[in-house]
């Protein structure tokens, strides 16, 4: 590990200080980073990026917005039409929330494929989980403060679901409301909650980071670093791969901005709020969909809040489901199609959760619902033993020379246990 | 299970209060023809006259029953209105301030300042006279309806003889466009209803292209900047990212 050299004097003697500056070299120039790291390793960086955006915006539109149910509506439609750039920052929020979740989920994807939440990484893989949990409950708050007829409703129907909870359900529900129906007090706290969470988000990404570069990143492989040939400085190869990358990805996120800013919302929050009129679908953003579908294949309520929240928690206990000692989904045969499985199931959980609960919807939700928690629970535990993995290369470095001579003899297994 | 009672209660509340309609399913295969319009595309910006004309149907026909409570009379310059222009229109509204000095509220002519003036005082005002149905305030009324504009002037020109079998309650009309195809709102478009100060005949499918157009334009009066910005953003993104990813191969060539 080589000490930075700062030439600057006053840099220099801040850092004797306060070594802010070596560990800036430290951890984001020098890092040492896989060299094999594909595009899809891209959407880490990309979700930081976003959840700045957030703040940004937020913070400015924050600065503008009322929260009080009977200014609420008309102070966005200020921020529409009076405010200088308003529209724009309110679009860039709006649209900011769904490509967040867009460079999560793939980023998610990307760490299930090459099993990024095994060994050593498991609390990295399980504060990512807090992350989107945090997102969530964010996002759904945020949802709520334009006051229009889906932020009213879809407040009524999501707060209502801890009415599942046995025994204490109603009162729960009141106390989340602040009264006996979705009002004023519940708007207050929830942008009250909408302002803090986002900063709680920060802290745990800090940890996320933390947790990172305690054993660096996974990569296409699998395989563990093995030497400094294997790896690159952060900077500037992975800097200039990652703004490369962030402008592509702005690129469609500009599109909606300025082109389709109201798609991926529900015309029905253009109405003000309204709790004598119920609106003909209740449909949350299209990010909670795959919950939303798994929460009405359940028959019972409380078994639906259940499987819902399951559906998350059982990423909590991944890292202790799939005990294959090989990480990357490129040599598991078998587990490749599960996952692939799995990846259109989460689409098809996508599209059945905007559909309305009738017909062969219901059932197809159901089966969807089943395989979700089939590949977790019974697909990867029993991969783990009967599955047998192609043989791993020896080295990073190796690999990428476009190694000669066939990859490693030796079983995976033996060679992969960290 | 309170909550669901509740909702059943308020559904049915609504559909009451609605005279009818508010059960509409989305069942009911509803078409709407698209329109060629101006603001549309990536280029698309507002027809000038349209707009102009179209906030002549809104005044002389919408404004009877429906407010514009969010559009000033200062926002009518971006249709092409002059500083003048816009004071005279202005001026034609009685504007309710005060309380002045004496403690009482008082009319004056409105000013470019003031927003369009409602035609009821309160929502319940308007229901008791439009036959319990509430006029909806129209300055975000394209955006908040699915199928947006190409809807608003679908509903303009749907009305029309209720179809075989299809049963039309007392004071209400039969519209194809309109989930449900009952709407409180009589037919507002009669061919001639406003006399076009440049000619144009107003025929139904003409005034509500226009008013239409007008309306687009006072739900998202920022669409036009909002367009040519974002191709000016686009463009930039993506020299952005071509120098970027030059960057990046020369950065990565010699990494083996």
């Amino acid at each position: 590990m080589s000490t930075a050299n700062f030439t600057n004097p006053v840099v220099r003697w801040i850092d004797h200080r306060l070594p802010i500056f070596s560990f800036l070299h430290h951890e984001a120039h020098e890092y040492p980073t896989p060299k094999n790291l594909s595009y899809w390793w891209n959407f880490g960086s990309l979700a930081g990026i976003m959840l700045v955006i957030m703040l940004v915006t937020g913070i400015t539109l924050a600065m503008h917005y009322t929260p009080h149910v009977d200014y609420a509506f008309a102070s966005v439609e200020r921020i529409m039409r009076d405010v200088n750039s308003g529209w724009l920052i309110r679009y860039i929020h709006m649209n900011g929330a769904s490509f967040f979740f867009i460079a999560v989920y793939i980023h998610m994807f990307r760490g299930l494929y090459y099993g990024s939440y095994k060994a050593p990484r498991e609390l990295l893989w399980m504060l990512g989980v807090v992350i989107m949990l945090l997102m969530m409950a964010t996002a759904f708050m945020g949802y709520v403060l334009p006051w229009g007829q889906m932020s009213f409703w879809g407040a009524t129907v999501i707060t209502n679901l801890f009415s599942a909870i046995p025994l204490v359900g109603e009162h729960v529900v009141t106390w989340l409301w602040g009264g006996f129906s979705v009002d004023n007090p519940t708007l207050n706290r929830f942008f009250a909650l909408h302002y803090l969470l986002p900063f709680v988000i920060f802290a745990v990404v800090v940890l996320h980071i933390v947790a990172l570069h305690r054993f660096g990143s996974n990569n296409p492989l699998g395989i563990d670093v093995k030497g400094p040939q294997d790896t690159i400085p952060f900077h500037p190869y992975y800097t200039v791969k990652d703004a490369f990358g962030l402008f592509v990805f702005l690129i469609p996120f500009a599109f909606f901005i300025f082109f389709a800013p109201n798609f991926l919302g529900h015309p029905d929050n253009y109405i003000p709020a309204n709790p004598l009129v119920t609106p003909a679908h209740i449909v949350p953003e299209w990010y909670f969909l795959p919950f939303y579908a798994i929460l009405r294949a359940v028959p019972d309520k409380l078994f639906g809040v259940l499987a819902m929240f399951g559906a998350i928690a059982v990423l909590f206990i991944l890292p202790w489901l799939d005990r294959s000692p090989v990480r990357s989904g490129s040599f598991r045969p078998v587990f490749k199609i599960f996952f692939w499985l799995l990846f259109v199931d989460c689409i098809a959980l996508t599209w059945l959760g905007g559909k309305p609960a009738e017909g062969w919807y219901v059932t197809a939700s159901r089966i969807a619902t089943v395989y979700y928690f089939f590949y977790f629970l019974v697909a990867l535990p029993l991969l783990s033993i009967f599955e047998t993995p192609k043989p791993l290369p020896k080295s990073i470095s190796e690999s990428v020379l476009g190694g000669s001579g066939g990859p490693a003899a030796a079983p995976a297994a033996a060679k992969e246990k960290a | 299970m309170r909550m669901k009672s509740l909702i059943a209660a308020t559904v049915a509340f609504a559909a009451l209060a609605m005279n009818g309609p508010a059960a509409h399913a989305a069942g009911d295969a509803i078409h709407l023809e698209k329109q060629d319009w101006s603001f549309s595309g990536l280029f698309g910006t507002f027809d000038r006259a349209a707009a102009q004309r179209g906030l002549q149907v809104y005044r002389e026909v919408c404004a009877t029953c429906h407010s514009l409570d969010y559009i000033a009379f200062r926002n009518l310059a971006d249709l092409g209105y002059s500083e003048a222009e816009v004071k005279a229109i202005a001026a034609e509204y009685e504007v309710v301030d005060g309380p002045n000095d004496e403690g009482e509220m008082f009319t004056r002519p409105g000013t470019p300042s003031d927003r369009f003036v409602a035609p009821f005082a309160n929502d319940n005002a308007a229901r008791a006279g439009n036959g319990g149905a509430l006029p909806p305030d129209l300055s975000l009324i394209v955006e908040a309806r699915a199928g947006f504009e190409d809807y608003i002037y679908g509903l303009l020109t749907g009305y029309g003889e209720a179809p075989e079998g299809v049963n039309v309650s007392e004071g209400m009309s039969y519209n194809k466009a309109f989930p449900g195809f009952q709407i409180a709102m009589g037919q507002p478009l009669y061919e001639d209803g406003v006399t076009y100060a440049d000619g144009t005949k107003a025929s139904v499918e003409q005034m509500a292209k226009d008013v239409t157009t007008f309306l687009t334009w006072a739900s998202e009066p920022n669409l036009e900047e909002r367009k040519r910005t974002g191709v000016a953003v686009i463009l930039f993104l993506i020299v952005a990212s071509g120098l970027f990813y030059a960057s990046k191969r020369k950065i990565w060539a010699n990494v083996h």
